[in-house]
């Protein structure tokens, strides 16, 4: 497969004075899960909805595997599967109705579409609740169904929109096995999510989008040290020399540091900020300062930024700029 | 898993041997032809009255309620007596009811389409109107139940068709296709309207007029002229004279033609905007 899975070029999606979608560039490569991160209407949604041929964009270009999704739309249909974010089955019928009906829409015979329908169940785990009707089925159970009808026909590109909002923690990792699995067996995925830790364990690479913009964009590492921000923790031998250690640290570190409950711990965000020092360099020049005063420091460890600190940083330089 | 508790079922564990098999790349069928597509939605819509049986209440209590009143409150006093009546209006109420419940379509659509569902039918590979085609398909089952129902009751009442069986089915039969054909204004109407409740009050502002201002109730010589010229041009009077005419068993050939255009002008209007809105929606 030589052309990326979708690339976009300056696509647009205006709904009456909103630009839903304000000039986004994109390229997933095949075979990875490519995350698309950000708020509630933040654009992710539309985003999905016009890859799939569900929206024609209003400015820019799409293409999917090479094809274009307007000039295209058949070809690329051909090739991808989406599960919205509210269940893509008819919640009257039952979950074996669902998947034969959608089988044999895509040209499975009766006897195939049964087949294949029985084969998914078992596969999904929903063997007992197949003569169910959908509503009746739990979130979880709901959210295996949906992935299910997606690859009744193994799409080479599939749409995940908030495949986790709602569940139970449980019935979250489930869902995030299966996407792992599914890429293993060689499908791209695109993936919306407000989660960061959602895109942390799943995306290889992640688009950070906000007011229907990528604001952001590289792998979750990228993106983290982007910031450069961490936060060191610092516990020390002797309480009573915890003032001195957080003047200390203050003046290396250069922000507030804060005591914590625990009377010989501190903590404290190392922020690169203006220097291009950072957060690594900044805590070992911290931590030497500490020794040459003769504290003792007992454990200390430095913890990458969490996604959560990442999008509230970039967002607050959206809403600064 | 050995019990058939939701415990049971909710204890899954994704399994990359099962789910990887699940996954291979198979070849892929070929694609439906457009009439197995639209065959597939119509079953879609059957299960659906299997698992709803409650809808079908529309269909089977309405016309006889609409047969039974009109019949009793018009007919000593148009006709002379109920059955001299009957001979007269079972046709036309047959019309003015399967046309009436044509309206669910849009209804059923409008709220059909709000769920995520029509998404996934939206980026399927498949003959683009299939989905729409398909439901007007079960609903056609439910025009047929209908004017079988009305059909009933009207023997039952003392309706004698002079052109038998086969004039009966025929009749129903050009029924059944105007009324396929009428229902595309509904699907336009359910992909435009908002809400369940516009679809309802701009079916009633459409259907009220066409049905009622037609020759279904009296003979339109007795009306002023300008009412007249409208009820001449109403495609429901042109059914329902071709009705009457082969279920009388001297089948009206211009009455038929005449309805049969009007039914592929429908099509042709309707059916075009309807898929302009859904390939928009």
């Amino acid at each position: 497969m030589d052309a990326p899975a979708i690339e976009t070029a300056g696509l647009i999606k205006t709904f009456g004075d909103n630009r839903a979608v304000d000039g986004v560039d994109l390229t997933v490569p095949p075979g990875t899960v490519y995350g698309l991160l950000g708020p509630n209407g933040a654009g992710k949604t539309t985003v999905v909805r016009m890859l799939a041929t569900l929206l024609r964009p209003d400015g820019g270009a799409a293409r999917v595997f090479g094809h274009d999704v307007v000039r295209e739309a058949d070809a690329v249909r051909s090739r991808v599967s989406l599960t919205g974010q509210y269940a893509s089955v008819d919640e009257d019928l039952t979950g074996a109705e669902n998947l034969v009906l959608l089988a044999r829409l895509l040209g499975h015979s009766k006897a195939q579409a049964r087949a294949r329908a029985d084969q998914l169940l078992a596969a999904f785990g929903l063997t007992e609740a197949a003569d169910r009707q959908v509503k009746k089925y739990s979130g979880g159970m709901r959210r295996r169904i949906d992935i299910g009808a997606s690859i009744l026909n193994t799409p080479d590109l599939l749409f995940l929109d908030e495949p986790t909002t709602g569940l139970d923690p449980r019935s979250r990792n489930q869902v995030w096995d299966i996407v792992r699995i599914v890429v293993a067996n060689g499908t791209t995925v695109l993936l919306t999510t407000q989660y960061l830790d959602e895109a942390d364990q799943l995306a290889a690479r992640i688009a950070v989008i906000d007011h229907g913009k990528v604001i952001a964009e590289g792998t979750p590492g990228q993106l983290k040290s982007s910031i450069g921000a961490g936060t060191i923790h610092v516990r020390l031998r002797d309480a009573a020399r915890r003032p001195e250690a957080e003047r200390i640290l203050a003046e290396v570190l250069g922000t507030t540091v804060q005591q914590d409950a625990d009377p010989v711990a501190l903590s404290a965000r190392a922020e690169a900020g203006g220097s291009e020092q950072g957060a690594a360099e900044l805590a070992s020049r911290a931590l030497g300062r500490l020794a040459s005063a003769g504290i003792v420091v007992d454990d200390f460890s430095l913890g990458q930024p969490s996604l959560d600190e990442v999008f509230l940083a970039l967002t607050d330089r959206e809403v600064a700029a | 898993m050995t019990t058939t508790t939701t415990e049971a079922v909710s204890a899954y564990t994704p399994s990359s041997e099962t789910l990887g098999a699940v996954l291979a790349r198979a070849d892929r069928p070929k694609r439906p032809s457009a009439l197995s597509a639209s065959l597939t939605f119509g079953w879609r819509a059957m299960l659906k009255i299997k698992h709803v049986p409650e809808q079908l209440f529309d269909v089977t209590a309405f016309p006889i309620i609409m047969t039974l009143m009109f019949t009793y409150l018009f007919g000593g006093a148009l006709a002379g007596s109920t059955s001299e009546y009957l001979q007269f209006f079972l046709p036309g109420i047959m019309v003015t009811s399967v046309v009436m419940i044509t309206m669910y379509t849009g209804v059923g659509l409008n709220t059909d389409i709000e769920k995520g569902v029509f998404d996934r039918f939206r980026t399927l590979p498949v003959w683009r109107p299939a989905a729409l085609v398909g439901m007007i398909f079960g609903d056609v089952l439910r025009y047929i139940l209908a004017a079988t129902t009305i059909m009933a009751v009207g023997l039952i009442l003392g309706f004698r068709p002079e052109g038998g069986v086969l004039g009966v089915i025929g009749g129903m039969g050009l029924l059944v296709v105007f009324s396929f054909a009428f229902s595309w204004i509904w699907t336009m109407f359910g992909l435009f309207l908002r809400s369940e409740k516009s679809v309802m009050g701009v079916s009633m502002l459409v259907l009220f007029p066409l049905t009622f201002l037609s020759n279904v109730f009296v003979d339109p010589s007795t009306m002023p002229g300008w009412l007249q010229a409208f009820v001449n041009v109403n495609p429901v009077s042109h059914l329902v004279s071709a009705i009457r005419s082969i279920m009388s068993g001297s089948p009206d050939m211009s009455e038929i033609t005449w309805t049969l255009i009007a039914s592929a002008a429908l099509v042709a209007v309707f059916g075009t905007l309807t898929m302009r809105l859904y390939n928009r929606k």
